[in-house]
């Protein structure tokens, strides 16, 4: 919303020390974000004067339309300039900049040579003024409007400045002139005059009968006013100041009705539409389309109406979309003499449905949809009738009025809550003063408060604590901490993903966060199915491209690994923890209980339930060698193996006991992916990715990922350590060999269970796969404890025997001789 | 042999020891002037050969210069070692600026880190961390924020929907609905921030993302003022930006706050918005039930991706989303 200051000073008394930083700092201080100040004419000089077009000479020579252009600038003589623009004809009034001018943009205006002539000066646009961004063709004035020779700096009132203010939508009072010059005299203690006041009093003489006005639904629409306008000359033109005023809140000036209707928008924030009255068959209705029908507005659209749009319809047809754009049928033109003007206070719930059902957000929606104060259907619809009937040779018929305005209620206030609640002291009395600079009647005896008719946001002592704190300032606040509990700390939960992002990032992965979001070519091509591939739609993706929320984290990653190989990065490792979305269950209906008091345990637990339960997890992939090659000598790459430590060390981290299995699970490589178990729950993923999708995504070959169910993790142990044993350590090795197909694992399993509780560690410290037969070698290390005593060599000799004895009953392990 | 003779005898010796320029030769000397058939061990074998009256005065003299030779050598030695180790020392030198670490460097997302750092300066502050689910329930996510079925917010333009649309499920728009869930779950005192994804339907361009972080802070306790709102945020701006930062609130709307403010932070050298806050709208902690006679209470909540933005001067949103490693790598485990 723009402001002029210029306008804003009739409404204010605002004293000539008070500098435009000051108004704003006032505004932002009372709730208004001013975007900019804009200092219209601040960067622009003279001589610019208004000059009539007596003669154009068409240049054809050239590539563009060029004109050589005759102006009488009141000098005597004529000045001749060179002009881009066609949109003028000879005895066009229009406004030229005379050599020694300066435009904004430190644009000097001089006597040049140009397409073979002498340009002495130019004719402006109004972008090139600095008034707007209207390029479309050089300004052009009625007929009598400006004198000609006289300097258009102040004819165009260009000294200005603008205020650009962001309203927020409870503030709908505030999207006009009327509004926004209450809150600058509010915030700035000085004098307001309400243009309404100068409106309350106004009467017009019926001469005849209006065009009937009707509300079908007083819920659509509380107060209706029509009011009827004959012997309007079509011929009469916007005053200057008027135009100017529309150009400045950055609108366009159209016709001297619709220019009225819109300034009054402007000043008083209640949006008018003019009928042309010999299009209306009868009166008029505001009611429900009723059926989907075409409709022609009057941006010359063709709309399919929803048969639920509200509708201001004559006895045969809709005329215009009600509070959001007229009709083209209707429209006001340049035969029109006879005027219907439709002043309404519709419901702001129906014109907010309008204006989306269509797309179409209007300067009259914007404000409907917001409310308007409702007592200025009356006042705004009297106020185009002065306006027009001064203006033009237009006369007032009839007013014919429908419904009543309908006002926020009375409300009570405990003057210590609001106090309470600001943790500041304030009087009733400043608390009483305060709320009548926003226009509330209050009743200081019993604190009753009547909000302003503009105020229909004003429901609860708590928006009343707002305007109080927000006259007196929210700086005046003091800045006090709470008081607070003891302690608190990270659930167990919160800490151990710390924990583990903490570890995983040491070891040198580097976390990323993707969108969640992905497409079912996705979900099938990795390979999921069953539970695993089933998933949530979005109703209206970001892009169809990605329509589905993730099952899966490890699809995102390989994603951002191949963004990353395609930046030239070659060996590294990446992971991400988050939510994935499976859809364990079918969606219900919403449910939603009334608010303002609490919904019954069982309406809650209903609510909870309807949430599908979303997963927690962290993966990661591996890409290319495990560490940096350089003068050190070469690395090896990542592989499975490196996957499924990064998996386990997580659950060694969290102390939970796992066992490992061969898995073929999505979208790992069938043959190298591992399943880590956990209280018989598969809880973690890892191994080499699938060859199909490492080609697909070019990533190197034997790249390798891990997933962790983090959420499906039971609570850590508390840790029971072992007494740290100080008897030496007794060191053997065996040498066993097996078939290729007995698992490592199984033979190290056999090894612990016959080694018994004696046995302190055991490490694999070398495979020999080299053997023949389908034969391997594999090397333990095996060392024994004891708490209490120094093992002899025959204990020793009789332990190893037992756990090789175990080794070979249960995997076949024969005992490897040199 | 006499005593002039063994004294010459010791003399060489150290003169022999002394000029040994390595272990080697000193290994030589010392054959020549300590070993078997050295004049000193020569003489000291013939001891048994004197008369008994001269054994205890040639005796005490050859023993003496056996005493002072040994010391020549042992310091001879002592010395020649010192300078060999020295040698091989400094023969070892390295350039010890070849580049050392081959390990990857990792790190942590700056969102992570910057939430790990709110929350722990929240948890000293004696507020516990709640977390909710991304995909919401509709009423948790607006009704129960006093936010209409009408409101703008909750058209398709602003927020996404899950299929089908009757179920009301939605990415949650913002982290608000876990302050919903922790009133309906907890009595007051409650003292709580919620950090978290979310959700709008917005393009990504350089300031904004449909995806992206917020962390909410709500205080539900008897006596609860703006002036606590005011002092929390205070504590917060300059824990987040340092002492010198100002902060402002300004009046606002938000359905779920009444009164409402922006929270602007003045920070290098000018004003920014960082986020919006208020004193819970008694409505909501009604619906809530919880009871606005004995309870009031704030909130506030601001973007993670703005706060790291604008404290780390960020000017690209797509930095942060992309996951590319230079970007996240150069952030560590801490900021």
């Amino acid at each position: 919303m723009r402001a002029p200051l210029s306008w804003i000073k009739e409404f204010v008394e605002i004293p000539a020390a008070i500098t435009p930083e000051q108004i704003s700092d006032g505004l932002i201080r009372v709730g208004f974000e001013v975007e900019e100040i804009i200092k219209q004419g601040a960067d622009l000089t003279g001589p610019l004067v208004f000059a009539k077009v007596l003669s154009i000479e068409e240049l054809t020579d050239f590539k563009k339309p060029v004109r050589y252009v005759g102006l009488d600038c009141g000098e005597g003589s004529t000045r001749y300039v060179i002009c881009g623009a066609t949109n003028f004809v000879v005895g066009d009034l229009i406004v030229a900049a005379l050599p020694g001018a300066v435009l904004p943009g430190d644009f000097a205006i001089g006597a040049r040579e140009t397409y073979g002539k002498t340009s002495n000066g130019m004719i402006c646009s109004a972008r090139e003024l600095g008034l707007g961004d209207d390029h479309s063709g050089i300004m052009t004035f009625a007929q009598g409007s400006v004198t000609i020779g006289e300097d258009a700096i102040s004819g165009l009132m260009i000294n200005d400045v603008i205020f650009d203010i962001s309203v927020n939508p409870d503030r709908g009072y505030a999207l006009s002139i009327r509004g926004l010059a209450r809150e600058v005299a509010g915030s700035l203690n000085l004098k307001f005059i309400d243009p309404v006041d100068a409106l309350r009093d106004l009467t017009f003489t019926e001469t005849g009968k209006g065009v009937t006005a009707k509300i079908a639904d007083p819920a659509t629409a509380s107060v209706f006013y029509l009011r009827t306008l004959t012997n309007f000359d079509p011929r009469a033109t916007t005053p200057l100041w008027m135009r100017r005023r529309i150009e400045k809140m950055g609108m366009r000036s159209i016709s001297l009705v619709v220019d009225v209707t819109n300034y009054v928008m402007l000043e008083l924030g209640q949006p008018l539409h003019a009928f042309d009255k010999s299009k209306i068959k009868g009166g008029l209705t505001i009611k429900r389309a009723g059926k989907a029908q075409p409709f022609t507005t009057l941006d010359g659209q063709v709309r399919q109406l929803h048969p639920d749009d509200l509708m201001v319809c004559d006895d045969e047809q809709p005329l215009a979309l009600a509070g959001t754009m007229g009709g083209a049928s209707s429209e006001i033109s340049e035969s029109t003499t006879e005027i219907a003007l439709e002043a309404v206070r519709f419901d702001p719930v129906c014109i907010a449905k309008n204006s989306r059902r269509h797309k179409l957000s209007s300067e009259a929606s914007r404000r409907l949809e917001r409310s308007v104060d409702p007592s200025l259907a009356e006042f705004a619809s009297a106020r185009f009738v002065q306006l027009l009937t001064q203006h033009s040779s237009a006369q007032h018929v009839a007013t014919v009025v429908d419904g009543e305005p309908k006002y926020a209620p009375l409300l009570t206030v405990d003057p210590a809550y609001i106090s309470r609640i600001l943790g500041l002291e304030i009087t009733p009395t400043k608390i009483a003063e305060l709320l009548r600079v926003i226009g509330c009647d209050v009743d200081e005896k019993n604190f009753v408060v009547d909000p302003p008719s503009w105020r229909w946001d004003l429901l609860t002592p708590a928006d009343l604590a707002e305007e109080v704190a927000r006259m007196i300032g929210y700086d005046a606040i003091p800045s006090v901490l709470p008081p607070r509990p003891v302690h608190a700390s990270l659930t167990p939960t919160q800490k151990r993903r710390r924990a583990v992002a903490t570890m995983l990032a040491s070891r040198g992965l580097a976390e990323v966060q993707t969108f969640p979001f992905t497409n079912q070519e996705t979900i099938d091509f990795m390979g999921f199915v069953g539970e695993r591939a089933s998933t949530y739609a979005i109703a209206n993706p970001m892009s169809e491209e990605f329509p589905l929320m993730r099952v899966h984290l490890v699809p995102g990653l390989i994603e951002v690994a191949a963004r990353n190989i395609s930046r030239g990065a070659k060996d590294f490792a990446i992971f991400e923890m988050g939510s994935i979305f499976r859809s364990s269950q079918k969606l219900i209906d919403g449910i939603f209980p009334e608010i303002g008091s609490r919904p019954s345990t069982q309406t809650i637990k209903e609510i909870y339930a309807s949430v599908p339960p979303q997963g927690f997890h962290v993966a990661g992939v591996l890409v290319g060698k495990v560490e940096k090659e350089d003068w050190q000598g070469s690395a090896r790459s990542y592989g499975w193996q490196d996957a499924i430590a990064a998996a386990s060390d997580i659950l060694d981290l969290c102390h939970l006991p796992w066992s490992i299995s061969r898995s073929e699970f999505a979208p790992w490589h069938p043959g190298r992916c591992a399943e880590l178990i956990v209280d018989g729950k598969a809880v973690a993923h890892a191994g080499e990715l699938h060859p199909r999708i490492i080609a697909k995504y070019g990533l190197p070959a034997r790249s390798a990922a891990f997933a962790v169910a983090l959420s499906a993790l039971p609570e850590s142990l508390r840790v029971r350590p072992t007494t740290v044993g100080t008897m030496p350590a007794a060191l053997q090795d065996v040498a066993l060999i097996v078939d290729e197909n007995v698992a490592a694992g199984d033979v190290e399993a056999a090894l612990r269970a016959g080694a018994g509780p004696l046995l302190e560690s055991i490490t694999l410290f070398d495979r020999y796969d080299k053997l023949g037969d389908g034969r391997v070698s594999l090397a333990f290390a095996l060392v024994f404890r004891a708490e209490d005593r120094t093992l002899t060599g025959a204990e020793i000799t009789a332990l190893r025997e037992s756990a090789v004895a175990e080794a070979a009953r249960s995997t076949g392990a024969t005992l490897r001789t040199a | 042999m006499n005593q002039g003779e063994v004294a010459q005898w010791v003399e060489r010796a150290r003169s022999a020891f002394a000029a040994a320029q390595d272990l080697d030769s000193l290994k030589d000397a010392r054959l020549a002037h300590a070993g078997d058939k050295s004049p000193i061990a020569l003489a000291s074998r013939s001891l048994g050969s004197l008369a008994a009256d001269q054994k205890a005065s040639v005796g005490k003299i050859i023993g003496e210069a056996k005493a002072a030779i040994a010391a020549a050598l042992d310091e001879a030695t002592a010395k020649l070692e010192r300078e060999q180790d020295e040698r091989v020392l400094r023969d070892e030198v390295v350039d010890i600026t070849l580049p050392a670490s081959r390990s990857h460097k990792g790190g942590l997302h700056p969102i992570t880190i910057i939430k790990n750092e709110i929350s722990d300066f929240f948890i000293e502050q004696g507020f516990s961390v709640a977390e909710g689910p991304e995909l919401e329930s509709g009423w948790l996510n607006f009704d129960a924020l006093n936010i209409p079925a009408d409101h703008p917010a909750r058209t398709m333009q602003d927020t996404f929907f899950i299929e089908p649309v009757e179920s009301g499920i939605v990415l949650r728009t913002h982290t608000s609905p876990v302050q919903i869930r922790t009133m309906l779950e907890n009595e007051p005192p409650i003292y709580v921030i919620c950090p978290g994804r979310t959700f709008r339907a917005d393009e990504l361009d350089a300031t904004h993302s449909p995806v992206f972080h917020q962390v909410e802070g709500l205080v539900i306790d008897k006596g609860i003022t703006m002036a606590h709102l005011k002092g929390t945020l205070d504590n917060f701006a300059r824990h987040m930006f340092g002492a010198d930062v100002k902060t402002r609130l300004r009046p606002s709307f938000f359905p779920f706050t009444e009164p409402s403010a922006e929270v602007d932070i003045f920070f290098n050298g000018r004003w920014i918005e960082w986020g919006g806050c208020g004193m819970v709208n008694p409505r909501v902690l009604a619906t809530c039930g919880i009871d606005t006679d004995l309870y009031s209470g704030f909130a506030f909540g601001m973007g993670l991706e703005r706060t790291l933005m604008v404290r780390h001067g960020i000017t690209d949103m797509h930095d942060i989303v992309e996951g590319d490693l230079r970007f996240t790598r150069q952030f560590g485990v801490g900021l």
